[in-house]
């Protein structure tokens, strides 16, 4: 198995996937985060009716 | 037909690149909006996580940044005559209309939903509000209508403290209001000092600017009228409950500085502007920058006095 030469329009667009690919991983970065600060407040609780289907 | 040329053939050049879709969101106006949207979440009353702070004014800015994009789109006939514009994503061929509007529609649809979910509904549906203001009021109806285009199209830039104090407190106040009417009163003579300057090609473009409908006089009448009435405004505002001895030391300061600008543009007529460079414009073209700016983080420095029990009206 050999790996083939980039395609000239992979090459092209690369600046275009890469700042896509990390605004991606930054946008999941950052809905973490307003996860864990979400469930983390003092004013957080768990649905009602989430809770009695437990 | 391979994808390559599908895709050329749909773009131009197929070659727009990360900055192009990033030089769509005016990175430069979503500065301002940035900066006075964080001075508005810090000085609301109580206080959010650093994360939902921080996605509050992230959103703001994506926000922001449709507007840019779907302005671009709605724009680019006049984009494409006028020299000041030429070099945008659009009129390049670096990207189709077709793409600014539905990366601008997808931005904005998506700051609105997000910042709802991080802060409350009230800040989302503010966003979404100032979004529609800026692109259907401003950019689809007043720009080419009315020379009065960016006196109530200024409002759109004027919302992004009140989203932030509202990313906060979930509602409007006095002083949320306030930090509005100081953007909004200042955007007119920051813009119209610009425009003595700037010979710009607004008349090519169809554009009417006060500056070409009613002329150059009128234009510096209009400067004069509204510093005079941006002053009570901005020093009125070192009296709330936002404001406190430092804020209005710089506002007094400021704001005699900017009415003796704007005094000194009014007494000059377009000869002696002429002859010496338009010299004085400028100058009040830059302070308005300083102007606005320093009136912010003014109010960012009193909040934290005031919460360190320094200096606050008590």
């Amino acid at each position: 198995m050999s790996f083939r030469e980039p395609h000239e329009l992979h090459k092209r667009r690369f600046s275009r996937n890469l700042g896509l690919g990390l605004v991606l991983a930054g946008f999941v970065a950052l809905v973490f985060g307003l996860t864990i600060a979400k469930v983390s407040d003092d004013d957080f609780s768990v649905p009602a009716e989430v809770g009695g289907a437990q | 037909m391979s994808d390559a040329s599908l895709h050329a053939s749909e773009t131009g050049t197929g070659d727009a690149g990360f900055r192009d879709y990033f030089a769509l969101l005016k990175p430069r106006v979503m500065s301002l909006v940035v900066f006075t949207a964080l001075v508005g979440l810090l000085a609301a009353p109580g206080s959010v996580h650093p994360i939902v702070g921080f996605a509050a004014i992230l959103f703001i800015a994506v926000g922001g940044g449709a507007s840019g994009a779907l302005n671009m789109w709605w724009d680019a006939d006049i984009d494409r005559i006028m020299k000041r514009t030429q070099g945008r994503p659009i009129p390049m061929g670096k990207i189709t209309e077709g793409e600014a509007y539905a990366f601008g529609i997808a931005l904005a649809g998506f700051s609105v939903v997000m910042l709802g979910l991080a802060t409350n509904l009230f800040a989302g549906a503010l966003l979404a509000f100032t979004i529609f203001f800026y692109v259907v009021v401003y950019s689809m109806w007043l720009k080419r209508s009315t020379p009065q285009n960016i006196v109530i199209g200024g409002a759109a830039g004027a919302f992004p403290p009140m989203i932030g104090w509202a990313a906060v407190t979930g509602d409007v106040s006095l002083e949320s209001i306030l930090m509005f009417a100081l953007i909004f009163m200042w955007t007119p003579p920051h813009f119209w000092a610009l425009a003595l300057f700037m010979k710009s090609d607004y008349h090519k473009a169809d554009v009417p600017m006060l500056t070409v409908t009613h002329g150059r006089r009128a234009t510096r009448t209009h400067i004069l009228v509204y510093t005079v009435l941006l002053a009570p405004l901005a020093i009125g505002i070192g009296f709330t409950s936002i404001g406190g001895p430092f804020y209005l030391a710089v506002a007094v300061v400021l704001n005699a500085l900017f009415l003796k600008g704007a005094w000194d543009i009014w007494r000059r007529d377009e000869a002696v502007a002429e002859a010496d460079s338009y010299r004085i414009e400028k100058k009040v073209f830059r302070l308005s920058l300083i102007y606005l700016f320093a009136h912010f983080a003014a109010i960012w420095a009193q909040t934290m006095l005031n919460e360190a029990g320094l200096g606050g009206w008590g």
